[in-house]
């Protein structure tokens, strides 16, 4: 971002001082997060209401108070809601860690599979499918551990005196790219069968999840995501560079560690309950970062656009391509993409360059 | 990220240790070469590889060599400077170190049109897929140009990499659902999507030619304004360069290398993206040398991993876009750790 635009955003927003504390508050993103907010609820309430057997919102409501009947308690309870739940948290789970890494690495290309993740945890999912046939829990955590494993390989090789930025997404990249070599490998010498559903792991997506998925994800999330908050809270300092960051008092190789760690459980969660669904994770900070027009890292409206993206590509595929079972990450992509082509165009049109 | 501090172009390396430097890789890769005509499933004895290859006596050997080997060899020459070539050119463009060729949508155009192809033409041939790749990613590639500078000012780095990165998100979306649903094209694609140079004759040769020789006299052409770019839009305006002018050749450039590179052998991804940090560790941050340099070591790692493809598990072959990154990455991890790193 150019120097003015900074000092912009430095002067921007309102200062809430009393006796003992003294914060600022970004109006624009207050409004950006209400207004994310209330889209995902509407989405929510859609998805819960609409698709084969239409129930109105008092019945929906009553079945998640728990008086519904025997029907739509079914269908909201067991169908649906855990669905839902796994696409939010799963989505904000992406965008977070996306925001974490592309703020640390200070570009917008970044996502999780810079430090080597997605095609790690790629590579575990694609070996259990080739080789073992796993269900569903297997599938993930192979998932999981192929995912931390490579991002591991990747710090311990970028290890040099302290991580620098730049080695570690050069290693990641070089490391990324022998994983990926290794699932196209392991595609072309699979039975026909086994490389599609390794394919269509590797879009992302959402049939079939229920409470088991919705459980793990959120009690990661439930852990991470304030971890991630409070950490975050150092990411705009970390951003000015290393020495002024210390200068600052924060601790910049442990606080990088902290956030990567971080970044990558978040990521790892995600990927074992719906896959790599890997486009959220560049595009949602992105998003936000546009509509709040801040320049921080941004977390509470990333994983905002990110729960919504998410949730809104189910929806879509859900209802626009039945009875076709299409992976979300398909809808993602599409919807992700296009959001950012019109958002680009309309600001450049503007004539805001940033 | 502070590159800056670790990265300064190193001042030492003058003009002639360069170009030794590079004289020394040109024959590296001539010698590659040699061992590509040389090496291969059927055992042909050096000396007889020599013979036939200077006298077509219509020998089995001579079939082979003059068939197989040469044209493939040649392929992985051209294939490999292109790759190179592109993604200097991107990074120096873009002023993004993680910036490779496919940036621009061309990797992505091409696999699309290559799925469309496969699915709904009827197209089953390797050499077959090359126009429609070809085209595929020139239109890719205009529709992220004409995205990215759909502004005030020209084409700016950051916003040719999201344009690409968004228009890339929308392909993938559109050949993930048709391969989804199209399983015998999924099953076609798969085979497609590895990067391969095994199957190249004379004629894909031929087709594709014209197009790296042009991107590689354009991109080298262009070296001194990367280099003026390199200091930033305000300061390149200020010494007079003409950045809107210098982006858009370039844009044309990686065009044309890196789609007729990905048309005829398949998307090879990781030498696009390393070779140029390899040459700027080598040569710093000077274009004028970066350049030539990925143009001749990004062959030498394409047609090295070609014959290792061959032997590893003769005499089945390991396809060359599996093997590159695999004999590529060790190298390039090491040299990231032993090296100051290059700036763009």
């Amino acid at each position: 971002m150019s120097a003015p635009a900074r000092e912009r955003a430095a002067v921007r927003g309102r200062v809430v001082r009393t006796a003992h504390v003294s914060f600022r508050v970004a109006e624009r993103a207050v409004v950006v997060c209400l207004a994310l907010l209330a889209v995902v609820v509407g989405v929510g309430l859609v998805t819960l209401t609409t698709g084969d057997f239409e129930l109105t919102v008092p019945e929906v409501v009553k079945a998640l108070l728990g008086q519904g009947d025997g029907a739509s308690d079914f269908i909201v309870l067991t169908l649906r809601l855990p669905r839902l739940v796994t696409g939010l948290l799963v989505g904000a789970a992406l965008a977070v860690s996306g925001a974490i890494l592309q703020s640390l690495s200070g570009n917008p290309l970044a996502s999780p599979d810079i430090i080597g993740f997605v095609q790690g945890s790629a590579t575990g999912a694609i070996l259990v499918i080739v080789l073992a046939d796993g269900s569903m829990v297997q599938i993930g955590a192979g998932a999981v551990v192929g995912g931390v494993a490579t991002s591991a390989v990747v710090y311990v090789l970028a290890f040099k005196q302290g991580v620098q930025g730049f080695r570690l997404i050069l290693i990641g990249i070089g490391v990324s790219f022998v994983m990926l070599s290794l699932n196209k490998y392991l595609i072309t010498r699979a039975s026909l069968s086994d490389a599609i559903a390794a394919q269509a792991w590797q879009v992302g997506g959402l049939n079939g999840r229920g409470w088991e998925h919705a459980q793990v994800v959120g009690a990661a999330a439930a852990v991470l995501l304030p971890l991630a908050l409070y950490f975050g809270r150092r990411l705009a300092l970390m951003e000015m560079g290393d020495s002024t960051a210390k200068g600052l008092g924060v601790d910049s190789e442990r606080t990088r560690l902290a956030l990567i760690a971080i970044s990558v459980g978040l990521a790892a969660v995600a990927t074992a309950a719906a896959g790599p669904v890997s486009f959220l994770a560049l595009a949602a900070p992105q998003l936000a970062r546009r509509l709040t027009g801040s320049s921080g890292a941004g977390l509470v409206p990333a994983a905002l656009m990110g729960a919504l993206l998410l949730t809104a590509g189910d929806l879509a595929v859900q209802r626009l391509f039945s009875p076709a079972q299409l992976p979300v990450g398909i809808a993602t992509g599409a919807l992700g993409g296009l959001y950012l082509i019109w958002l680009l165009a309309h600001e450049w049109r503007r004539g805001v360059a940033r | 990220m502070d590159t800056a501090v670790q990265a300064r172009p190193r001042g030492g390396t003058g003009h002639a240790v360069r170009a030794v430097g590079l004289v020394v890789a040109i024959g590296v890769l001539v010698l590659v070469f040699v061992l590509s005509l040389w090496v291969g499933s059927r055992d042909i004895p050096f000396a007889s590889t020599w013979h036939v290859l200077l006298h077509n006596d219509g020998s089995t050997e001579a079939v082979i060599i003059h068939d197989l080997r040469v044209p493939r060899g040649l392929m992985g020459l051209l294939v490999g400077g292109a790759l190179g070539l592109a993604g200097a050119l991107m990074q120096a463009l873009t002023r993004n170190p993680l910036a490779d060729p496919g940036l621009l949508g061309v990797e992505m155009g091409a696999a699309t049109a290559v799925v469309v192809a496969i699915a709904f033409t009827g197209v089953s041939t390797v050499t077959g897929y090359i126009w429609f790749a070809f085209a595929g990613a020139a239109a890719a590639s205009v529709l992220v140009y004409v995205l990215g500078s759909s502004g005030r000012s020209a084409a700016t780095p950051e916003r040719l990499v999201l344009a690409g990165a968004a228009i890339t998100a929308v392909l993938v979306a559109f050949v993930s659902a048709v391969l989804v649903l199209d399983t015998q094209a999924f099953n076609s694609f798969r085979f497609w999507d590895v990067g391969a140079l095994a199957g190249r004759k004379m004629d894909a040769v031929a087709q594709v030619a014209p197009f790296i020789l042009v991107g590689v006299a354009l991109a080298l052409g262009l070296a001194r304004s990367l280099n003026v770019l390199a200091l930033g839009d305000q300061t390149g305006k200020a010494l007079g360069a003409n950045l809107g002018r210098t982006r858009a050749l370039g844009a044309l450039a990686v065009t044309l290398l890196c789609g007729a590179a990905t048309a005829a052998a398949g998307p090879i991804a990781f030498i696009g993206l390393t070779i140029p940090h390899v040459a700027r560790m080598i040569a710093g941050s000077d274009q004028r040398w970066v350049l030539p340099y990925s143009l001749v070591l990004a062959p030498i790692l394409l047609i090295g991993s070609d014959v290792v493809g061959r032997v590893v598990i003769a005499p089945a072959e390991l396809q060359v876009g599996i093997v590159t990154a695999f004999l590529g990455a060790p190298v390039f991890i090491a040299l990231c750790r032993r090296r100051k790193l290059a700036q763009l």
